[in-house]
């Protein structure tokens, strides 16, 4: 009798964290049914400012502040370089490749961009204008500093 | 073979025997026109997509890649088809490229980029013959949709409206300069100066001369 009792309760409340589950839990998959597709969402505007992103830190490579579609980065041609390159900056005013991008993995420099470097979406990338999924809540050092800083005074 | 010219020649000299002055004209005219007609309209037909989309080599190749790119696809719709870009629109110059495309011809007969690897092994030297081509007309076939002159440059990005200004509205450059590959995969740009990086070829060749000259000296 205590047995079946026990599970009762078991199932029940089972039931009633799934339903609360159902109502309350909040996902970042939109609400359609998993079965059927649900209506595209309009796709966000890429920034083409121009002008250039503080980095969040110092090791942060540099965002792109243009649009970069269709830019063909493979074996034959690479569309940044165009622009970005040494010899180029002359012409286009473009901020020139970190001299880092010449660096073979042994440090030394070689005379152009190495091929572990040559892919520049691997670390650079666009941003758009769509709207956080989740708030983010990242301070840069500068602050962590000051935080630490006005701790220290308060002491 | 004389003879048969000279035949032929009096033959034509002579006054026409059963026909009328009027079914002559009017007919010759009449001929003409849809002589003219035809003409233009089969040439024409060459100028379409369907006809250009008709080979393999094109429609596996660049036309393949034409798809992806805003003269294919694009907020208004307004979208180029090959021979937009490809041939003049002036009637002469039209006709020259045509003749011009027998060259193609042959290579479609012969099979000269019947493949994938036969294209890519081409496709420097086939890319270089347009950009000569836009180079020498001032990217006329450009110019004929993209008009320097309704060219609002406060309506573009700060970076196309500078260079714009500096580089299109100055006569310094001319379209295809800097907008290569924009409807078609680039090829292998190693060896094109002032492109991707690579140094350009004439400062490779003066440090060449240079060391030559050094070694000649110390032999």
């Amino acid at each position: 009798m205590k047995r079946i009792a026990i599970s009762l309760f078991a199932v029940a409340s089972l039931l009633a964290a799934a339903a609360f589950a159902q109502e309350n839990v909040s996902t970042l998959r939109p609400i359609t049914p998993l079965a059927e597709n649900g209506p595209a969402a309009p796709m966000p505007k890429v920034v083409n400012t121009d002008i250039r992103q503080v980095r969040n830190y110092p090791e942060q490579p540099p965002l792109i502040p243009h649009k970069i579609d269709n830019y063909q980065v493979d074996k034959n041609s690479n569309k940044c370089l165009t622009c970005h390159s040494r010899a180029a900056i002359g012409e286009s005013q473009a901020p020139m490749v970190s001299i880092t991008h010449f660096m073979n993995r042994d440090n030394q420099f070689l005379a152009s961009v190495t091929p572990r470097r040559y892919f520049c979406n691997q670390c650079h990338v666009v941003q758009t204008d769509a709207k956080p999924l989740v708030e983010n809540d990242f301070v840069d050092v500068d602050t962590v500093l000051e935080y630490v800083k006005s701790k220290e005074e308060a002491n | 073979m004389w003879a048969f010219i000279k035949r032929l020649w009096s033959t034509i000299r002579r006054p026409s025997v059963h026909y009328s002055l009027g079914a002559l004209t009017v007919g010759g005219f009449i001929m003409g026109v849809l002589f003219w007609g035809a003409f233009n309209t089969a040439m024409e037909l060459t100028n379409t997509e369907t006809f250009c989309t008709g080979c393999h080599e094109m429609r596996d190749n660049v036309f393949a890649e034409l798809k992806t790119t805003i003269h294919y696809t694009n907020r208004s719709g307004v979208r180029a088809i090959c021979s937009d870009c490809h041939v003049p629109h002036d009637w002469t110059d039209k006709i020259a490229r045509k003749m011009q495309a027998s060259k193609e011809v042959w290579g479609k007969i012969f099979g000269t980029i019947s493949t994938r690897e036969k294209f890519l092994e081409k496709r420097l030297e086939l890319a270089q013959h347009e950009w000569a081509r836009l180079k020498a007309n001032n990217s006329l076939e450009c110019r004929n949709c993209h008009s320097s002159d309704s060219m609002d440059i406060t309506r573009q990005s700060a970076r196309a409206a500078e260079a714009h200004e500096r580089f299109l509205f100055s006569g310094e450059k001319t379209c295809i300069d800097c907008h290569k590959g924009i409807a078609h995969q680039l090829p292998d740009m190693s060896q094109q100066s002032a492109w991707a990086g690579h140094g350009n070829t004439s400062s490779v060749e003066k440090a060449t001369a240079f060391l030559e000259q050094k070694q000649d000296e110390a032999n």
